[in-house]
């Protein structure tokens, strides 16, 4: 019998609805899997029981012959920015510890109706704050990965890092994430799976712990281009509960996959050549050119003269609105309360939130109350959103051109932990392809496209426009065909 | 751009954290960093270009004007720090 922890969503999809195998043996198989696992530190909250009994709904649903539904069957993990209902919640974030969402966020919820079940919670960078997990309150994720002789703890990149581990390690066919400027493409690629961040707009973000309003989104992270495909269906569509989610339907991304891209036109902006990139990363863009050329593609140069600007405006537009929407964490109504003896109110807020709140949510609560205090309002923070309109034109512009952008998705593989946490700046310029497809709201998806010297795995990336997910799906999946990437983690925990 | 420990403890003040004299040193040539490298937007001409408000256009819809929620105090409440008899509590504010 084959180990069931091998299999990826459309599998076991299939698999459960054709009788192959039960569901509650998938739930349980992963179930061990994560207990097997903590080493990794990828799981804050297992919930093994709630992936047992939407396993039971599956295989109680096929014996009466209904017809499953999309995720039947399918346990995933629940990054621990979504509310979930009676299950501990908190960002990676001492100022939550303790607390127990009385609501179910809309994105695990439409999983949960598409049939999924929850294997855990997994961690994050606090608050979706950085780019290596190591920001968590509750201790760094571990990636699956390792340098050849070497025992080095290395980064499963950030913010999503639970995630990408999970995944990775075979603790989980699929998992949620978010990506603010870059917290779902950056750790699938340090970790070798596939990530899409839809259109903003398309996944409500009500019940999604808030980050930066205007940027967060939510989006699937799997072991393929497909399964991010079903992924998706499942959790996007409107929401009333959220003024900034599109009244859209959910195209069928799944049935219109195509790697053929023949027609299509693939742009490869200019200025994504920085300076000091390493040449494996270099090498793989061109395998990539080349394979979308093989797809059928015409492949275009395109311009983007505003990309150095983007990191920028992101440092700008990102930290002001974590600094008001953290303001909600005041030690009265959820999670931590501070009260030093013979404290006023003043002092109980400013005692909860420095005891509450890690060092890098700290220095970006900083960074955007400064950028939003008076007098210095209109210098960074209106230029920073008048940068952001000449990214998007650029995209618009670009789009004119081209179907999709193909870029690398980091500029590097994985570092190990503790190697950047020296120098906020540094960790920064982890963000400097993904960023900019954020700040205009596009569609955006980090495939595997090889390995580098240490075989550790590297990322492309493909931007749309905006809404054209299956766009990104389609030429992400071209990809996939052409990379082979079956490259896996050897266990060592 | 430099910033100072003073400048750090007044918007530490403005966004409730509280900070020791030890945090303000580290933190100044930190923010001092960031700060001036954000600085560099200050090149990019953006005369008459309008700030962006909305990533993806989208249309501000209203709904009916009801209550659609609600009835759950105590539900909420269960998460509070201190709650007494229905109410979140804080310390004395007024002597």
């Amino acid at each position: 019998m084959t180990d069931l922890t091998t299999l990826g969503i459309t599998a076991i999809r299939d698999g459960v609805r054709d009788g192959q195998f039960k569901a509650r043996e998938v739930a349980e198989a992963f179930n061990a899997k994560v207990a097997g696992a903590r080493a990794l530190n990828a799981f804050l909250v297992e919930t093994p029981d709630h992936a047992l009994a939407a396993a039971d709904a599956a295989d109680a649903a096929r014996a009466a012959g209904e017809t499953l539904k999309p995720l039947a069957g399918v346990p995933i993990g629940m990054k621990d920015l979504f509310a979930t209902k009676g299950v501990a919640t908190t960002a990676a974030s001492k100022i939550l510890e303790g607390f127990v969402p009385p609501y179910e966020s809309t994105v695990s919820q439409n999983l949960w109706n598409a049939g999924a079940g929850m294997l855990g919670k997994l961690n994050l960078d606090q608050f979706a704050m950085g780019s290596s997990n190591e920001t968590s309150a509750f201790g760094n994720v571990i990636s699956p990965w390792r340098r050849p002789n070497d025992t080095a703890p290395l980064a499963p990149g950030g913010s999503s890092g639970g995630s990408s581990t999970a995944v990775s390690a075979g603790l989980a066919p699929g998992a949620t994430g978010t990506d603010t400027g870059g917290s779902i493409r950056q750790p699938a690629a340090f970790t070798g799976i596939s990530g899409i961040k839809p259109t903003y707009g398309r996944c409500s973000r009500w019940g999604t712990i808030a980050f930066a309003s205007s940027l967060d989104q939510a989006g699937p992270m799997a072991r393929d281009v497909r399964d991010c495909a079903i992924m998706l269906e499942a959790m996007a569509g409107f929401d009333a509960k959220d003024a900034t989610s599109l009244k859209l339907d959910v195209p069928n991304w799944e049935a219109a996959l195509s790697a053929d891209l023949k027609g299509k036109k693939v742009g490869v902006p200019k200025e994504y050549r920085v300076d000091g990139m390493p040449a494996e990363i270099e090498a793989l863009w061109q395998q990539g050119i080349d394979w979308m050329r093989d797809a059928g593609a015409e492949i275009v140069e395109v311009s983007l003269p505003h990309t150095k600007y983007a990191l920028p405006a992101y440092y700008i537009i990102a930290p002001a609105e974590a600094s008001s929407n953290l303001a909600r964490y005041d030690g009265v109504r959820y999670g931590l309360r501070d009260l030093p003896e013979g404290a006023g109110l003043q002092d109980m807020y400013a005692a909860t939130r420095a005891a509450g709140f890690g060092d890098e949510v700290k220095r970006r609560i900083l960074i955007g109350t400064y950028v939003l205090s008076a007098g210095f309002y209109d210098a960074y923070y209106t230029q920073a959103q008048k940068v952001r309109t000449l990214i998007a034109r650029d995209f618009e512009r670009a789009f004119g051109e081209c179907d999709v952008l193909l870029t690398p998705t980091a500029p590097s593989a994985a570092f190990a932990l503790g190697e950047k946490q020296a120098d906020p700046l540094a960790m920064y310029l982890n963000d400097v392809f993904t960023v900019p497809a954020s700040l205009a709201g596009l569609p955006a998806m980090s495939v595997p496209g090889g390995l580098d010297k240490d075989g550790l795995p590297l990322g492309l990336q493909i931007i749309g426009k905006a809404l054209d997910e299956q766009g990104v799906l389609n030429a992400s999946l071209a990809i996939e065909q052409r990379a082979g990437f079956t490259a896996r983690p050897q266990a060592w925990w | 751009m430099s910033v100072d420990t003073a400048t750090v403890k007044k918007i530490a003040s403005l966004a409730r954290i509280a900070i020791t004299e030890e945090d303000a040193t580290r933190l100044a040539p930190e923010l001092g960093n960031i700060l001036g490298w954000i600085e560099q937007l200050g090149e990019v001409d953006t005369q008459g270009v309008e700030p962006m408000t909305a990533v993806i256009p989208n249309q501000l819809r209203l709904r009916d004007d009801v209550v659609n929620d609600g009835g759950i105090r105590d539900l909420l409440m269960q998460n509070a720090p201190q709650a007494e008899h229905g109410f979140f509590t804080v310390p004395k504010v007024i002597e």
